[in-house]
């Protein structure tokens, strides 16, 4: 075999492209053609109104206006609600906003008309002369007004209830009444969002002449999109095509679909017979694709004297915005994934999903699991304050031990399946966090600052998270008579380097050169059927589908090669594209074995000439036997019982400053097991980019809604997005490798972990330098300030006091 | 985040400029865009014409004498900053316009418009206010030197004249036995302040003779309070005396009284700083 890739920091082959400029996004496309046209979009100025009626008899004037559609201009299924992409029974009371409003608006940013335009300018200048009449209605912002249900986001639902949903393993509520110790917590996190670099854009055009459309789009899901669009616009599948040039960013945001302009423009393109373009600009981003993390959550644990969990029942509250495109996901996700590597004697969770007047929320990044996160290592670091023990003791005392897998939470995950763990082993990982961090020598060090008038605190957050959720993913592999091979798999990619971790296993799978395989995801005339990517599914989906497409090519190659080289299948090895009889001269290119997978009638070079009619074959028989096909390809799928669970720990020192509340990071560990890595430093990459998120949500960023539901901070200005500066120069990590079972490369899924416990860690690190219990995230020095004058009686200056939870 | 229509003109001499700009109403003068290119693309401004200053010969110096650096309506941030002799002259100038933004917006940023944005939350008014500098405007009808205690009429407004361009600022060169320090919170390097301090301190002998602070953030106009007494008497508290001056506002960054405890926290540690920058300077002179 080729020396293995698998497992070695292989540079990534997309950053050339990237680092100078060279990427191609949807809105570098098609910029050359004269007829390209331009889109914008009036978007609602309140939070709730209903429209009574919308004037645009000023919009055509304008020189260069093409274009006007609203609700009323759209007929068949693109005049129906969005859909529900996720049914769910719990969610009794789903809605979805049209592509463009009916009646009703319920968020400042939500859809109402879209104009085309010879370009953006004008587009804009149009938009701003639509007028609408509405009638202003009360809107709902925040959980407590949604639960308060004063009103109502819509007339239809109660209370403003989406869902109510309980899953309970045990009895907890008995469990906890039964308990020596009990606390109460109550936990909120405020919403955030993904915030890619490029925010949305599609660009489509369709030809007349074949009746095809072509749509590119900055996705997740090409295929989800093509579905979608096919659908409302009433074109077959066939007809249509979705592709993904470069995407700069998705974090999560880009999984949701068919946003409004993802069907607008594709309609707009069929109408006017032009291709129509939308890139939509970052007030747009932060006021119309979707937020996410808010959450409000009550607590009570029943303990043992050694900190054992007897009963944990979490109750919480999710906003989920305006509108349910996306389902219960997150609030699932909470519900199951809190659990991290603990195992609680009873659980119970319940949940409420609410609408809000505000943008929708959809998975971003950790969906869900930073704030269970948050929630069960708060719980963990009260019982340990409860109790006055080590905060690791109290989690290795709850800890799945590594004999107890695969393990079992009789609960149901986010993909339907049994929530079951594959593997890990948390003890292990935690001692090596300790020692990463130097948690055992911490207390010298805190005297140490003491002494120089410093405050510092540690905190240590654990998560496990299930990755590499179904149904599927596929890959397609074929080998060219240049011996190049050309790998498709159907997800898409948003700069995570695919690219190089895929033709990493192409490499190693096939014995063939790394630079000569090239991977085009995210297209789906390459290939159709594929899911997306989100819930840190890429590798171990598409990297699994595509390690089994190239065994079925490399099957076939050397069977071929075998009888070219008149040798048996075992005697052959494949080495740096070239089959070779073991210990032998004899050997043969994959690329003539690609020939020689292909009886030819005509050559149209000299390697062709050996496969033509008259050069191979056995005349008696036919050219192709009957259970082969001509080429030399392998096509595979991957489908997994359940999810992968990958797993992890951080630590955090921070200081805080007596004076002006100024949160410091001092040093940042992190311990993570995702099973096999196929790449190391894509996997580090992926950390130190989660950790910089999970600063920006513990410690900068947060929606700030007025109580009109009017988005205060939407730019970059005033959402604290942190820069390079904001962010710990360096981040220890250590990896353990404890294979998935479930996967024929042992491998997890690494793209959500580094932000998983950063509300929590910095929670725990600051509550520890302050010595007051630290109960919502984010947490600015502002909120810091007040907390210490709240605690001012009580709070002593250099504590390493124990916060002080309501105990029993 | 496209701007609405505006005529664009880009004038090559000042009186070009000058005729047009008192020639349209609604015209506005485009420096660095550091500024107005945002509120043009937010459509939070729309004017006529933009008046494209960039190409005027001459504006873009940073000249520094005894008395003082005086900066031309072109000279960018960045090229003040990086002028040792303007630090040397008036040091207060290099250590405000670290914290103005960040290096690229410093590179296309004019410190003159920065100045005529009037910004309370931004640093040069302010440190143009302290240390009593002028702004030199040029119009059809002629030139005049606003004086900075003259120039700011209120949030984002400042006192020139519609038609009027400023063509240069003038700081004026850090006396002998004065010393000035700077310090500012910021949510994120390089954003603006949630408060910054600048002192400007005058020694006489080893007293201190005058103690002057002013204030970025902490109201709507660029503030300096005279704080001598506060300072001269030992039981003086010059933080309080500056707050009844200052008018801290809630904001989703920050709370009034966060901001005012900033106040208290940064104006002792800056006056020392400058007091002690005075006595430095002092000690220097002796010595050369
Ligand atoms: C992300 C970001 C962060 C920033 N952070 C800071 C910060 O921390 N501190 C800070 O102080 N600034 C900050 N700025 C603003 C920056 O300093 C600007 O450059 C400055 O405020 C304006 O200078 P300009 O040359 O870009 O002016 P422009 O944007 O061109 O003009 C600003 C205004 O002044 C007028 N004007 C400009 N020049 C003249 C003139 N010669 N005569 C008459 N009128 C004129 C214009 O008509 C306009 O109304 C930031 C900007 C950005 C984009």
């Amino acid at each position: 075999m080729t020396t293995k890739l698998f497992g070695t920091k292989v540079a990534r082959v997309e950053d050339q492209r990237f680092l100078r400029g060279q990427g191609r996004y949807v809105d570098d496309l098609l910029t050359d053609d004269p007829r390209l046209l331009h889109s914008a979009v009036l978007r609602s100025p309140h939070a709730h109104a209903r429209i009574l009626d919308i004037d645009v008899s000023d919009v055509l004037d304008l020189e260069g206006v093409v274009a006007v559609w609203t609700w009323d201009d759209l007929t068949g299924p693109m005049a129906e609600p969005l859909p529900l992409l996720i049914p769910h029974p719990a969610l009794t009371h789903g809605r979805t906003q049209y592509a463009l409003a009916r009646d009703e608006v319920n968020y400042v940013g939500e859809a109402i008309a879209f104009v085309v335009a010879v370009d953006r300018y004008v587009a804009e200048d149009a938009v701003s002369r639509i007028r609408v009449d509405y009638e202003y209605l009360e809107p709902v912002v925040g959980i407590p007004a949604a639960r308060a249900a004063q009103r109502t986001v819509h007339d239809d639902v109660p209370d403003n209830v989406g869902a109510r949903m309980t899953q309970e393993n045990g009895d907890a509520r008995a469990a906890i009444a039964d308990a020596p110790h009990t606390i109460t917590l109550e936990l909120d996190i405020e919403r955030s969002a993904c915030t890619p670099m490029e925010g949305r854009g599609t660009v489509a055009r369709w030809d007349p002449d074949t009746s095809r459309l072509t749509v590119w789009s900055s996705t997740q899901t090409s295929t989800g999109v093509r579905g979608c669009v096919a659908a409302k616009l009433g074109l077959d599948l066939a007809k249509v095509d979705v592709i993904t040039p470069d995407v700069g960013g998705g974090f999560g945001v880009k999984i949701n679909h068919p946003w409004p302009e993802e069907l607008l423009v594709p309609l707009a393109a069929m109408t006017l017979g032009r291709p129509v373009k939308f890139t939509e600009d970052r007030r747009e981003h932060f006021i119309s694709s979707a937020h996410e993390r808010a959450q409000q959550h009550h607590v009570e644990v029943g303990f043992d004297d050694d900190g054992r969990l007897l009963g944990l029942n979490v109750e919480f509250w999710h906003d989920h915005g305006a509108y349910t495109p996306y389902g219960l996901i997150v609030p699932i996700i909470t519900s199951t994934q809190l659990l991290g590597p603990y195992k609680p004697l009873n659980y119970r969770v319940s949940f409420e999903s609410l609408y809000t007047n505000t943008v929708i929320v959809t998975p971003y990044r950790g969906a869900g699991r930073p704030q269970g996160c948050f929630v069960m290592e708060r719980t963990m670091d009260a019982i340990a304050a409860y109790l006055g023990k080590d905060r690791t003791e109290v989690r290795s005392t709850n800890f799945i031990q590594p004999d107890e897998f695969p393990y079992e939470h009789g609960l149901i995950f986010q993909d339907g399946r049994e929530l079951t763990y594959d593997s890990g082993d948390y003890p292990a990982s935690l001692a090596k966090l300790k020692e990463l961090v130097g948690w055992d020598e911490f207390e010298d060090f805190r005297a140490e600052m003491a002494s120089q008038g410093r405050r510092v605190g540690i905190g240590l957050a654990c998560y496990v998270e299930g990755t590499g959720v179904g149904p599927y993913e596929g890959a397609h592999v074929h080998i060219e008579t240049s011996g190049k091979v050309k790998v498709a798999t159907g997800l898409t990619t948003q700069g995570q380097g695919h690219q190089t971790a895929f033709a990493q296993i192409v490499a190693d799978t096939l014995g063939v050169r790394f630079e000569n395989v090239e991977i085009t995801t995210g297209d789906t005339r390459k290939m159709p059927y594929a899911v997306g990517t989100f819930a840190s599914r890429a590798a171990v989906m598409s990297g699994s589908a595509i390690h089994l497409a190239a065994l079925r090519a490399k099957e076939k190659a050397l069977r071929i090669a075998a009888e070219a080289l008149e040798a048996a299948e075992d005697d052959l090895e494949i080495k740096d594209g070239v089959v070779s009889v073991k210990g032998t001269d004899a050997s043969i290119d994959l690329g003539t074995v690609a020939v020689l997978s292909n009886p030819l009638r005509y050559a149209f070079d000299e390697a062709s000439k050996a496969a033509t009619q008259f050069s191979v074959g056995d005349p008696g028989k036919p050219p192709v036997d009957e259970d082969d096909e001509p080429g030399l390809e392998g096509k595979d799928f991957y489908s997994p019982e359940r999810s992968t669970f990958a797993n992890g720990m951080h630590a955090v020192i921070v200081e805080t400053d007596p004076d002006t509340a100024e949160i410091t990071i001092l040093k940042y560990a992190v311990v993570h097991d995702c099973g096999h890595l196929i790449n190391p430093m894509i996997v580090e990459g992926q950390i130190h980019g989660g950790v910089a998120q999970g600063v920006g949500g513990a410690l900068y960023e947060r929606m700030a809604y007025d109580e009109s539901g009017q988005l205060l901070n939407a730019s970059f200005m005033d959402f604290l997005m942190p820069y390079v500066t904001e962010v710990p120069t360096t981040i220890d990590i250590d990896h353990l490798e404890t294979p998935s079972p479930l996967n024929p490369l042992g491998i997890k899924g690494a793209g959500e972990a580094g932000v998983i416990p950063s509300a929590a860690v910095f929670a725990a690190a600051i509550e520890d330098a302050e010595g007051f219990p630290i109960t919502a995230m984010p947490i600015s020095p502002s909120e810091l300030f007040d907390l210490r004058l709240a605690h001012a009686p009580e709070a002593t200056p250099t504590a390493a006091a124990a916060p002080a939870p309501t105990g029993t | 985040m496209k701007p609405a229509p505006f005529a664009y003109l880009r004038p090559s001499t000042l009186d070009e400029a000058l005729t047009a700009l008192a020639g349209e109403q609604g015209a506005k003068v485009l420096a660095g865009g550091q500024s107005l290119v945002p509120l043009l693309s937010m459509r939070l401004a729309a004017p006529a014409m933009l008046i494209d200053i960039n190409a005027l010969p001459d504006l873009g110096s940073v000249q520094v004498d005894e008395s003082g650096v005086r900066i031309g309506a072109l000279a960018r941030h960045a090229e003040v900053l990086a002028s040792s002799e303007a630090a040397e002259v008036q040091p207060l100038l290099a250590m405000a316009l670290s914290h103005v933004a960040h290096p690229t917006i410093r590179n296309r940023g004019t410190t003159v418009g920065s100045i005529v944005h009037a910004d309370a939350a931004a640093e040069m008014p302010m440190v143009l206010r302290l240390l009593e500098g002028s702004v030199d405007v040029a119009s059809v009808r002629g030139r005049r030197t606003i004086p900075a205690a003259e120039l700011f009429a209120g949030p984002l407004e400042s006192t020139l004249a519609h038609d009027e361009l400023a063509v240069g600022a003038f700081f004026p060169a850090l006396a002998a036995g004065a010393g000035v320090g700077f310090q500012e919170i910021a949510r994120r390097h390089g954003d603006y302040a949630l408060v910054g301090v600048a002192a400007h301190v005058q020694l006489d002998g080893d007293a201190v003779a005058s103690a002057r602070i002013g204030f970025v953030s902490v109201s709507d106009v660029p503030v300096v309070v005279d704080v001598t007494d506060a300072v001269q008497d030992t039981a003086g508290d010059p933080a309080a005396a500056a707050l009844a001056e200052l008018d801290p506002a809630d904001d989703i960054h920050a709370t009034a009284a966060y901001r005012a405890h900033l106040v208290k926290v940064l104006v002792p540690k800056v006056l020392a700083a400058a007091t002690d920058h005075a006595r430095e300077r002092a000690r220097q002179r002796m010595d050369s």
